[in-house]
């Protein structure tokens, strides 16, 4: 079976007037099914260029991408669209929901651009499963500013899953939450890895890179180091910690 | 995405902003609601012109004595007497495609019935008059040849005399006096209201143009000759006939200027409605210049929009959005918005025109077809307007987008 990314050589270039900015500096990386990678880096690192590649947002300036055995590489606008749509599910840092629309409605959203639609009662239904997914389905009719923020994050992991992508990539998914509500949404991660999905992450803070299985650094458009993580942190133990009073 | 999601999708998005939507619909409405009010008056005061016209005749070309007005001197009036009998015989035998030749005559004056007085003018035709300006007899019946040949003392009235005249009583059958020469009326016309210049064409008497001339003037010149011309494809052909046998008959040299003047009822047809298109066009620049600031509001308001929803459009296109599905999210909407405003604008200018029409007296006509034309161009301004701000959203960077705050 076919890695679910597969980076040959990729560099970003930005050319600015005279100036050439590598962003992305050959990198070449294998991820594969039922993987769950943080990706890390400080700002400038080229984390932010490599996830929008990842997430088919960009396309590498040299180098070929393999994602799910395809090479999206070369694609136009609207098949990049199509990839999106398909084969990747989004979790913003800012959760990036339609405000004044329903959870449930947000969460159809991916399947109504799919290019074969499905009817407005199996869209429902499917949103209503990956709700579910993520303990959220009393809130469906729910609109985003009556949900607190762990909440609107896990709208976002249902919208990002309805699709049945080969790859979930969440950018700083923890970012705007507190401590006790990140470990809550990288508990429902965890839960989803557990169950095969493949997830990419990228984050600057190291605790919440603990809870991953393998851990990239980035540092000035390179792949600075690529470890499995040692002392896995489980979301779970976390939160019963948590709830007892303690401090992580 | 579905055309019908994509619907839903505008709806949706202009409900959410009830007021600032109905404010860009204000500009379409009133200018649709003008255009189609003016429409309505415009093609209510050509349609009068028209039927004015109409009430000429068919395919009538009249011949009147002397010249009009020319830089502002009038040289040659109506009686200068350079119309004879003999043109009119004349034209009826020599000029082809001739129907009905009817040589008139007139005077004014004094009718008397009773102790009732009216003062008209009294014209003198010959029967075919009737027919060449289809002029229906609605009681009694016209003169006869017969009655042109012996100089019959018989009139038809029109519907104003009858009325001033004899009132109440039958007229047909009772003697009046004209001149003190007692005349019968043997026949009323239909009522045909008012002509092209404003004049009551029913205060009118008509009898054989040979009466006037042996009984009443005692001159042969005509002040007018009536022509029906067999049909308006032929009319040009007949204008110039008869200007061509006239001269002749005149013996009027190439230098010569013409002693009398030909018009076809096409000519007259135009010359009234020129003024009527000229206003028309004018009403409907005015209305147009409203159409298009109100497309400019509904482009403005939707730039506004494409820039608030920056991060939406993004989200979109991260999710899998092509950009043809926000090309039509966004047209859609403006054109929404400006159909709109074509139908409120619409159901205003109709209201406006029936309410001018009611209460000023203007004649309105709205036809479906102005309905039609003005829907299609409320829709097309928002398609036209629509379509750069819509072009804007679907270029965006989903990257740059999903950043914008």
């Amino acid at each position: 079976m076919a890695p679910v990314i597969q980076l040959d050589h990729v560099w970003k270039t930005y050319r600015t007037a005279d100036v050439e900015l590598h962003a992305v500096r050959d990198v070449s990386l294998r991820i594969e099914r039922g993987e769950f990678v943080a990706i890390m880096g400080s700002s400038g690192s080229g984390k932010s260029t490599m996830m929008n590649i990842l997430g088919c947002l960009d396309r590498p300036s040299q180098g070929h991408y393999f994602l799910d055995g395809q090479d999206v590489s070369t694609l136009d606008r609207d098949g990049l669209a199509d990839i999106r749509n398909q084969k990747i599910g989004f979790v913003f840092q800012g959760f990036n929901l339609l405000t004044r629309t329903s959870a449930a409605e947000n969460v159809e959203l991916p399947m109504m651009y799919a290019r074969q639609s499905l009817g407005t009662k199996e869209m429902r239904r499917r949103a209503l499963e990956a709700l579910e997914m993520v303990g959220l389905s009393q809130r469906a009719d729910h609109h985003p500013n009556q949900l607190s923020g762990g909440q609107q994050q896990r709208v976002a992991i249902a919208r990002a899953l309805v699709n049945k992508p080969a790859l979930l990539l969440a950018d700083e998914p923890t970012g705007n939450l507190d401590t006790k509500t990140s470990v809550e949404i990288m508990e429902v991660f965890q839960t989803l890895n557990d169950q095969g999905i493949t997830i990419v992450m990228v984050t600057h803070e190291h605790d919440i890179s603990q809870y991953n299985k393998r851990c990239l650094v980035m540092r000035d458009g390179i792949v600075r180091s690529d470890a499995p993580v040692e002392g896995r942190l489980m979301a779970s133990e976390q939160r019963k910690a948590l709830a007892s009073g303690g401090v992580l | 995405m579905t055309p019908l999601a994509t619907f839903n999708l505008a709806l949706r998005a202009l409900q959410r902003n009830k007021m600032r939507s109905t404010l860009t619909m204000l500009g379409i409405v009133i200018g649709v609601g003008a255009v189609v009010a003016m429409v309505g008056i415009g093609n209510g005061a050509k349609s009068q012109v028209e039927a004015q016209i109409a009430t000429l005749g068919q395919n009538v070309i009249l011949i009147f004595p002397g010249s009009f007005a020319t830089s502002g001197v009038q040289s040659g009036s109506g009686g200068a007497g350079t119309l004879k009998l003999e043109d009119a015989k004349a034209i009826e035998e020599e000029v082809p495609d001739v129907l009905a030749v009817s040589p008139g005559t007139r005077i004014s004056s004094q009718l008397g019935y009773g102790n009732q007085n009216w003062a008209t003018s009294v014209s003198g035709e010959s029967p075919e008059y009737f027919e060449i300006r289809q002029w229906e007899i609605v009681a009694g019946a016209g003169f006869t040849e017969q009655d042109v040949r012996s100089a019959a003392k018989v009139a038809v009235i029109g519907a104003t005399v009858e009325r001033q005249l004899f009132g109440e009583e039958d007229a047909v059958g009772q003697i009046m006096r004209v001149r003190n020469v007692p005349f019968q009326v043997i026949g009323i016309l239909k009522a045909k209201g008012t002509s092209v210049m404003g004049s009551d064409q029913d205060d009118v008497v008509i009898v054989p143009y040979t009466t006037v001339m042996k009984r009443l003037s005692g001159t042969t010149n005509l002040r007018m000759i009536s022509v029906q011309c067999a049909s308006e494809d032929r009319t040009a052909a007949v204008v110039q006939n008869i200007t061509d046998l006239m001269r002749q008959r005149h013996r009027l040299g190439p230098d010569r200027e013409n002693d009398f003047m030909v018009r076809s009822q096409q000519e007259i047809a135009e010359m009234a409605t020129a003024t009527s298109r000229v206003l028309r066009l004018l009403l409907g620049a005015i209305a147009s210049v409203s159409l298009i600031v109100g497309g400019i509001g509904i482009m403005n308001i939707m730039l506004v929009s494409v820039t608030e929803r920056t991060r939406e459009i993004g989200i979109r296109i991260a999710l899998g959005a092509h950009g043809a599905d926000i090309l039509s999210q966004f047209l859609i909407e403006a054109v929404t918005l400006s159909s709109l405003g074509g139908v409120l604008g619409i159901l205003i200018g109709l209201g406006t025109s029936t309410l001018l029409s009611r209460f000023a007296g203007w004649p309105t006509l709205t036809s479906v077809d102005a309905i039609v034309v003005a829907f299609l161009f409320s829709a097309a301004v928002g398609v036209f307007f629509g379509l750069y701000p819509a072009k804007k959203a679907a270029a965006l960077d989903p990257i740059d987008a999903l950043r914008y705050e």
